[in-house]
């Protein structure tokens, strides 16, 4: 436990003696990467479930006719924009201003929330023109996989804003430090995923 | 309203059959009785604060180990409701929809309720103790887990009282899954029951591997650490890579039932093929799961009591973690008869017989550690050498059902479930009990008594091989699997009744075990010393029942079974005692309410899906959200044991002056 992720040493409300005692913070970044394991294997089973479904469109609508391209080219680069803002708030995590911290953080939050706003618009399209989770088996796979995706940012948006009124109260602590180093992992693994996402079912989708 | 109330009422509740309405009010009777004791004694403070909230290890996996042992019971009580049915031939003792859910749940419970909890209770028993650390790496997460194995195993269970059981089987294959074939809500409880403590499952993997990673003594490196923490080590490696597959497919039966969906529904393009192989990704390594712990604890016991050091200590660690990976290549060999082809089948065929090669090798490394070994028929090692020829004939039968083209006969006969039982209960059962009567002392201080023990293995052995070896020959004579009842002409009656005759012998060793634990408890031989086994590894080096803070002072590891070194070099005689100054204030965490109030939430949301009540489920999850954040917002999460405590209770224990 030498390695610290951090440069601060733990404080513990009582006391700072520390003998025979793991470094907590460090370890559950650890434990969140292992985490991010489970995570990657969670959605390489959607993934495959979405590829071996593709074509079981039981006569309802394909990708090539569903996917509009604007949309998702839209989605795709206000996701990785959030990811390099996310990128920025760590930076200035580093640097110590945390109004700064707190600002990119609003500034990611506002960007993923965009994200799921057009993510919802795009489902409510396609329900509209016909194509619903129970038309076939392929749109089930699609509802489930991007959903699943969907849900993993809309869940990241209410944990941030829990993280940015705990930022407001404590301030830059080992333990507020760790709490956003955790979560801009969790960003940057989503951003990851839409890589996956935008490849496999959208590109190879229209094409 | 008194009618829509009644016609509520009867599809609610489960009705129309006696055995139904006697465990209706067993079960109430039960519950008044508990809830007597509570309120007669005020006991509901110590509970909250002693169980309900803990984040000691050690307590949690005590209510594993309670947990377990009656699931244990429930499982039980269905394997020997199956065997009175087909006992003899023409019985009607259960009827056709009635035998389907009690195998249902038998496998059910018996797999992901008994047997992970009774293993994760070794977990939480052994590993800190035996690594020199204090506690796991995330205690509140350790509890989180339990909680939500307990209320995911209790959805599950009312099932049969409130709504009606699951009764597809207990992989619950589409399409005999999907509304078309089960439109109760008994699929549902499945669903929510395993996915709920699924989740608590996978979190214990990633606690244990960073506890195992993380909290070792100082100077235990990897190639030090005793046998079971590896053997939990690759447990645990295999749990976050398989059981993340679980959770999505569940997730995806859920979605096709709740949202008509298509993925594994045979109209609107579904492919119910899909659904089989992806819950075998999970279901094959889920085996080697249970089993390698049941190794690990197998290598302790037979090193401590042949007084020698473990055979191929490397080629031991070696075999768990190429078993690990092998594990993850094989799923098809459990359905060689999809029709995927005879190059994929060959594929997966040798992929099985593969794993026949460690797990050889591991057998005889037990054997060669007895070799010329003082050995010591204490309970615990009668369990290990009953286990042997028992999983070798377990493994013998698994290479034949693994030959593709002759599993064409085997497929789906009572030969396979003669297989896995051997492999189940000659492995993961005399293993998990061996581990009971070896780590008991540790936890509670007194020895289980020797002969009551005796009873209940000998009934559980020979009622064993009563009740399996005539099923080898019933699957060979065209018996299958799932059928609830034969004619005479088959000529199935008579092994049937010895097989019968067989169950209810271990049944009978299970009695003898409850007895023998509450005999004990108040009878049971102390244990003073700490090393009742006089045994090599750290564990054994603390007081029985350990401190709440395990080491008062953390031990340095400098070979492999460091306290039997420590004990040679100090020739045997007693320990010196620490001198007081040694001692320190020591970190511990603080007890949390919240893991409870979190699964209990979780509760509610699978309660809520399963009868698709939306607004009870969305109250849940608006509850689960709460409690994280009430989490996420409290810092004040841990202490210091104050130096005075520490002297006090090590002073006590005799090991302070």
């Amino acid at each position: 436990m030498q390695h610290a992720i951090d440069n601060g040493h733990p404080q513990h409300a009582a006391g700072s003696h520390d003998h025979g005692h793991h470094d907590q913070e460090s370890m559950k970044v650890l434990g969140f990467w292992i985490f991010l394991v489970t995570d990657c294997l969670l959605f390489g089973t959607l993934f495959a479930t979405y590829v071996v479904l593709k074509g079981h469109t039981a006569g309802g609508p394909t990708g090539k006719e569903l996917f509009e391209i604007p949309g998702f080219v839209a989605e795709t680069f206000i996701l990785l924009t959030s990811s390099f803002t996310s990128g920025l708030a760590v930076l200035a995590m580093n640097k110590g201003k945390v109004n700064q911290l707190i600002g990119w953080l609003i500034v990611t939050a506002v960007l993923g929330a965009s994200f799921v706003g057009l993510e919802i618009n795009e489902f409510l399209n396609m329900v509209h023109e016909g194509a619903k989770i129970s038309t076939s088996a392929f749109l089930t796979a699609f509802f489930t996989l991007v959903g699943t995706h969907g849900l993993h940012v809309s869940v990241g948006l209410i944990w941030m804003i829990g993280l940015m009124i705990q930022l407001k109260m404590r301030g830059i602590t080992p333990v507020t430090r760790r709490k956003i180093t955790v979560i801009s992992l969790y960003w940057h693994f989503l951003d990851v995923v839409w890589i996956f996402l935008f490849t496999i079912v959208y590109l190879m989708g229209v094409m | 309203m008194y009618a829509s109330i009644k016609s509520f009422a009867s599809s609610f509740f489960v009705t129309g059959d006696p055995l139904i309405y006697g465990a209706d009010v067993s079960i109430a009777l039960t519950s008044i009785a508990i809830l007597f004791v509570l309120f007669y004694f005020k006991k509901w403070g110590w509970l909250w604060r002693e169980w309900l909230t803990t984040v000691d290890h050690k307590k949690i996996g005590i209510m594993y180990l309670i947990a377990s042992l009656l699931m244990l019971f429930r499982g039980g009580v269905d394997a020997l409701l199956m065997r009175t049915q087909l006992a003899l031939p023409n019985v009607h003792f259960l009827q056709a929809d009635h035998y389907n859910e009690v195998f249902t749940t038998h496998g059910t419970i018996m797999i992901l309720f008994m047997a992970m909890p009774m293993m994760f209770g070794l977990f939480n028993m052994v590993v800190p103790l035996q690594i020199g650390a204090r506690d796991v790496a995330y205690p509140f997460l350790n509890s989180v887990s339990f909680w939500l194995f307990l209320f995911g195993a209790m959805l599950f269970n009312i099932s049969f009282v409130i709504g009606g059981s699951p009764d597809a089987g207990w992989l619950s294959y589409p399409p005999l899954s999907e509304l078309s074939g089960s439109s109760g809500v008994g699929e549902n409880f499945y669903i929510w029951g395993i996915q709920i403590s699924g989740i608590g499952s996978l979190a214990t993997g990633i606690n244990f591997i960073v506890t195992i990673l993380k909290m070792r003594a100082p100077g235990m490196k990897f190639m030090k650490m005793p046998m079971f923490t590896w053997s939990v080590f690759s447990s645990s490696i295999i749990i976050i890579f398989a059981f993340p597959i679980l959770t999505v497919t569940l997730a995806l039966l859920f979605i096709d039932r709740y949202l008509g969906g298509h993925l594994f529904t045979m109209d609107g393009g579904g492919f119910p093929m899909m659904y089989i192989n992806l819950i075998w990704m999970w279901g094959h390594p889920e085996v080697y799961i249970v089993v390698l712990p049941a190794f690990g604890i197998f290598s302790e016991i037979v090193a401590t009591f042949s007084r020698k050091r473990i055979f191929g200590y490397k080629s031991m660690v070696f075999a768990l973690m190429s078993i690990s990976i092998l594990s993850f290549f094989t799923w098809v060999h459990h359905f060689f008869t999809m029709g995927s082809g005879a190059d994929v089948n060959v594929a997966f065929a040798i992929a099985t017989m593969a794993i026949g090669i460690p797990t050889g090798a591991k057998v005889f490394n037990w054997l060669f550690t007895m070799f010329r070994g003082r050995i010591r028929l204490e309970q615990p090692m009668m369990w290990t050498l009953a286990f042997i020829p028992c999983f070798v004939v377990g493994g013998a039968t698994g290479v034949m059902l693994a030959v593709a083209p002759a599993d064409y006969q085997y497929h789906n006969s009572y030969f396979l479930i003669a297989h896995f039982h051997q492999v189940l209960i000659g492995g993961v059962v005399f293993g998990y009990l061996a581990g009971i009567y070896y780590w008991w002392p540790k936890l509670f201080g007194f020895k289980l008594n020797e002969r009551l023990g005796k009873y209940a293995f000998w009934l559980w052995n020979i009622g064993f091989y009563v009740c399996f070896m005539p099923q080898y020959a019933l699957g060979f004579m065209g018996m299958t699997r799932r059928v609830y009842t034969y004619g005479w002409d088959m000529g199935w009656g008579p092994l049937n009744l010895v097989s019968t005759i067989g169950a209810f012998l271990m049944g009978i060793g299970f009695v003898f075990q409850v007895w023998q634990i509450l005999y004990s408890v108040k009878y049971g031989e102390r244990d003073t010393t700490g090393d009742p086994w006089n045994a090599r590894t750290l564990e054994w080096s603390i007081p029985s029942p350990p401190p709440m803070y395990n080491f008062a002072v953390v031990p340095v590891v400098d070979e492999r079974d460091p306290f039997w070194e420590e004990k040679e070099r100090r020739d045997f005689a007693p320990a010196e005692p620490v001198p007081v100054s040694k001692l320190e204030s020591i970190h511990m965490p603080k007890n949390s309410g919240v893991p409870f109030v979190f699964a209990a939430c979780w509760f509610v949301v699978g309660f809520g899906f399963v009868f698709g009540w939306n607004w009870m489920a969305f109250t849940g999850l608006a509850g689960v959200g709460i409690s994280l954040l009430v989490r996420s917002f409290t810092y004040d999460t841990d202490y210091y044991v104050p130096l005075e405590e520490v002297i006090e209770t090590e002073k006590a224990a005799g090991r302070a002056v």
